[in-house]
């Protein structure tokens, strides 16, 4: 009995120097977390099909979710009737050197996709041009038939677990990594 | 001639006084820990050989006695037997306090609710260890929500957060075996660290006038006790195996205890809760498994005049979050809230993924008490807490769902002496100070930015408590308490967020480094922070009594209050704290009316609470990201009130029909802005007919009703936002609380001796019987997905 208690309170006594030297820390300062789950930049090249100057439409929200809402630019008109060449490109910049998403995007192409929203009347018309291990859409690329003059929005959406194939935003599921409107105007 | 007579009348009277033999003395024979009543105590005065034993509710009483000093021995079964001295000089009352222990062993339960024993003017409501037991596969936070005016805040159906007459998180203080749990219970999905197994019975103090354990619980205060151990050669065992078919899984439990006529002990526990994804009566809610393991052992020797113990436990809780909540940005949300079915139903697994939470608490603590002759008994503690909080998103990379998004690491140490005196000359003082240092580490390597940062806390608290009895029947209790909070965080702020918030001209010091799209900070924030009790307990008569309290409670915010800093995902919104912040400061006054009686009782408990700088957190505009629209909740200070009431009563229909009642009201409103508050618990009502009979195995059926209502006072946080794909701006209805609802519950039990000393205890349980459609207001995840369907329960414990 007596060197039952001898020994409890010896492995008291030692528990209780463990936890004394455990707080005695070193104070250097935290290492910072650049965030990788962000895409910061979003950048939406078309190319007109028989040449001509490229159409480049880009968000850039370097605060993610910090209170700066994107930058949004459109480097100009898209001409009637005319065919563009799509290409995104998404990254992150907080990091550096900024990180190409878009690779990450296309490596789980069956997990991703993208759609093109046309609001406001605009007459563009848009095709799939790649496609994942089963032939569904992926939408990196893509193709854009600009028909009549006119103003209107394009919406670019990127569904993380997308219900594949599907018809649409409407049945598609998962769940929203990129959704920027861009005012596009045809003439 | 008037004076000789009034002197000789005097002088008789003494005379006849000296010779009186006809006085009494009587009270209340107690148990020394918690002031619980001691029937069947033996009391004999030495020398006369008088003897008289305690009723059933610890009263005794000696007649004829002459003036004199005598010597009492009181004996009773489970309790070293002890001597008092005792003057007589007219009738006089005398209460013995015996050092009692609980016959562990087919535990006896204390029918006649006891005197409060954590304070003494505020109405307690405790959960015996019989009633945990029906509980062995729920979490902690279900069983507290049995109680009236306990509600509780979920997130999903695993993390359960009890909520106190309409507060929860950090406004609810959990003492866990005597040590205040430090588990990050801040957080509104943050689920207290606890397994209902390890634990033997539960307190529930609603208010701050537990002073002894915190000042802060402007909610309330939980107080987990383990289980007695009796003083003797003994040992002793339980195991509880629970096996449910929602959610297809089970948990078995078991304990083993040693002890020793010598005072020494030991005992050890563990347990095993593995669940698979549960089941709403039309779907399967998927990715809502459980996986719950937990051990905890104490060993210790407890004796009259001293004591050591020293208890570790362990939990570790993973818990899967339904998958359907994971959602992108606010378009995401209305089609989940739309849809009213949700986004993601997958067959039944008992697969965990992302996103999901992995929690892991350590808790150690060593106690020594020494008991003093005439003035009372110190308690030394130290104790060690470690929380491990990991949580894991759905990822943009699925390699990445196996790195936590969050990883925090909060290890806390505190050292408390108490003194509680037991001699009335020093009005029952109980008094005491705390030290402890309290450090947050974030884990940088999740790549996603801390939720909370990396901090160090200092606490130092004294208080003291004291009571005295006017008369009898009247006591009052008067408390203070002072503690000293201090704060030194490192924390990482976006600079685009330190400038607008103006930040940068307010606290230009606080910047230790710019590292361009972030500035590193060292905020260092301190609280000097006052609580207060007031209260009397008023005994009308041997049933009735009133309770009645103020007390004044006051809280620092909590590091997500002052440090919050952007995208929630579980919530889906933006959050942001304020480093401005002052402590919040609530005066709270309750009274109860509580009624005992074999046949009907009650206790009815209105009260109000005053909240001055209430901190919530409410919506204030939106933010556009790359992701689409993100609302943005910011934290506020305010005024609130709460009013409310809780009613209990039960009525003994005849030998084997019992009928309960509760009823719980609470309303919060926001006092500048004068709206409701939000996530406030709806009215509810729990109903229960018992039909009990002792002699045929202890049957026992319970049928339970569970009512409901709507929550018709809420505030309108509806947001707009812009929906490409039906190219329109569409309302995000968030604020509307879903339809009353109504359960109807079974639980029947019997039990089967199987030999002298082991007991088979068989239960059968139906939830939901009607396998209703609901969603609760209180459940943070009722818009994508409904509550739980059926349920079958078997249970079955032995004790050996």
């Amino acid at each position: 009995m007596r060197k039952f208690k001898i020994s409890i309170l010896t492995a008291i006594a030692i528990t209780g120097t463990l936890f004394t030297s455990c707080s005695n820390d070193d104070d250097a300062a935290p290492v910072p977390v650049n965030e990788e789950e962000v895409i910061t930049t979003i950048t939406v090249t078309l190319t007109p099909n028989g040449g001509g100057t490229a159409v480049t439409l880009q968000s850039r929200d370097l605060d993610g979710d910090g209170p700066n809402a994107p930058v949004v630019t459109v480097s100009g008109n898209l001409v009637a009737n005319t065919t563009y060449n799509g290409a995104i490109v998404l990254l992150n910049e907080t990091e550096d050197p900024a990180e190409n998403v878009t690779e990450e995007v296309e490596e789980e192409d069956d997990e991703h996709q993208f759609f093109y929203t046309i609001g406001g009347g605009l007459d563009l018309t848009t095709t799939y041009t790649n496609f994942d291990g089963n032939n569904n859409p992926l939408g990196t690329t893509f193709d854009a038939a600009a028909g009549a003059a006119g103003t209107g929005t394009i919406t670019f959406t990127l569904r993380h677990e997308p219900t594949k194939p599907n018809t649409g935003l409407a049945n598609a599921g998962g769940s929203t990594d990129i959704e920027v409107t861009f005012d596009v105007t045809i003439q | 001639m008037r004076t000789y007579l009034f002197m000789l009348m005097l002088f008789s009277a003494m005379v006849m006084q000296s010779q009186n033999c006809n006085y009494t003395l009587s009270g209340k024979v107690i148990d020394l820990h918690d002031d619980s009543v001691l029937p069947g105590a033996t009391l004999i005065i030495a020398g006369l050989e008088k003897i008289s034993q305690s009723d059933i509710n610890g009263n005794y009483t000696f007649s004829n006695l002459c003036e004199g000093n005598y010597t009492i021995q009181v004996s009773h079964p489970n309790c070293a037997t002890q001597a008092f001295k005792v003057k007589v000089k007219g009738n006089i009352q005398k209460t013995f306090r015996l050092e009692h222990h609980l016959e562990e062993l087919n535990a006896i339960t204390l029918n006649a609710s006891v005197y409060g024993s954590k304070t003494k003017t505020n109405f307690e409501q405790k959960i015996t260890e019989q009633q945990l037991d029906r509980y062995s596969s729920a979490s902690f936070g279900d069983v507290l929500n049995t109680l009236s005016g306990v509600s509780s805040l979920n997130t999903g159906n695993a993390v359960v957060k009890p909520i106190i007459n309409g507060l929860h998180s950090s406004r609810v203080v959990v003492m866990n075996n005597g040590v205040r749990m430090e588990d990050q219970e801040w957080g509104a999905e943050h689920a207290p660290s606890i397994d209902v197994n390890a634990i033997g019975n539960i307190t529930l103090i609603k208010g701050a006038g537990a002073l002894k354990y915190s000042g802060d619980a402007i909610g309330g205060i939980i107080v987990t006790e383990a289980s007695k151990i009796p003083v003797k050669d003994t040992i002793y065992g339980k195991t509880h195996v629970t096996a449910a078919t929602n959610g297809r899984g089970g948990n078995i439990t078991s304990s083993l205890t040693k002890s020793y006529v010598n005072g020494w002990y030991g005992s050890i526990q563990g347990n095993l809760k593995r669940f698979g994804d549960y089941e709403a009566p039309d779907y399967v809610l998927s990715n809502t498994g459980v996986f719950e393991r937990s051990i905890s052992a104490r060993i210790g020797i407890n004796r009259f005049d001293y004591g050591l113990e020293a208890y570790y436990s362990f939990f570790k809780n993973e818990i899967g979050i339904l998958r359907a909540s994971h959602v992108g940005n606010a378009g995401d949300l209305v089609r989940a809230i739309n849809s009213g079915f949700p986004i993601v139903v997958r067959d039944f697994t008992y697969d965990i993924n992302a996103p999901k939470q992995d929690v892991t608490h350590h808790l150690f603590k060593v106690r020594a008490f020494k008991n003093f002759k005439n003035f009372g008994k110190i308690t030394l503690q130290y104790d060690f807490q470690q929380n491990e909080r990991l949580e894991f998103d759905v990822r943009r990379n699925s390699e990445d769902d196996d790195r936590a998004a969050v990883d925090l690491a909060l290890s806390s140490q505190t050292i408390r002496l108490d003194l509680e005196t037991d001699n009335t000359k020093l009005y029952n003082l109980k008094t005491g100070i705390m030290a402890q240092y309290q450090k947050n580490v974030a884990d940088p390597s999740t790549g996603v930015r801390r939720l909370i940062p990396d901090y160090e806390r200092y606490n130092f608290g004294i208080y003291g408590i004291a009571d005295f009895s006017i008369t009898d029947n009247f006591l009052v209790e008067v408390g203070g308490r002072f503690d000293y909070f201090n704060i030194d965080a490192q924390k990482f702020y976006r600079s685009s967020f330190w400038q607008n918030r103006n930040y940068d001209i307010l606290f230009p010091e606080l910047v230790v480094e710019d590292l361009g799209t972030q500035v590193l900070t060292n905020p260092k924030l301190d609280y000097s922070n006052v609580s207060a009790t007031l209260g009397a307990r008023y005994t009308l008569n041997e049933n009735y009594k009133i309770f009645a309290n103020y007390s004044m409670a006051s809280r620092a915010p909590n590091p997500s209050e002052l440090f919050s800093e952007g995208l929630h995902h579980s919530a889906s919104r933006i959050e942001l704290g304020d480093l401005r912040f002052d402590s919040e400061i609530a005066h709270k006054m309750s009274i109860t009316l509580q009624k005992q009686g074999s046949i009907f009782g009650f206790s009815v408990n209105p009260y109000i609470n005053f909240i001055n700088d209430f901190i919530l957190i409410e919506p204030t505009g939106d933010n556009q990201t790359n992701r689409g629209i993100f609302p943005v909740w910011e934290y506020r200070q305010t005024d609130a009130t709460l009013v409310g009431v809780d009613i209990d009563a039960s009525v003994t229909l005849n030998e084997y029909f019992n009928f309960y009642h509760q009823f719980s009201l609470v309303k919060g409103y926001d006092e500048k802005l004068d709206i409701p508050l939000i996530n406030m618990p709806p009215v509810n009502t729990m109903n229960g007919l018992v039909y009990q009979n002792k002699k045929l195995k202890n049957l026992r059926i319970e049928l339970q009703s569970e009512y409901t209502f709507a929550q018709n006072e809420y505030p309108d946080n509806d947001f707009q936002s812009f929906i490409p794909e039906l190219d329109s701006e569409e309302t995000v209805r968030i604020s509307e609380p879903p339809s009353a609802y109504h359960l109807l519950h079974l639980h029947t039990n019997v039990d089967f001796s199987l030999s002298k000393k082991s007991t088979l205890h068989l239960g059968l349980s139906m939830t939901n019987i009607f396998d209703t459609n609901y969603r609760n207001y209180l459940n943070r995840l009722r818009y994508y997905a409904d509550d739980l369907g059926r349920n079958f329960l078997l249970n079955l414990k032995f004790t050996y």
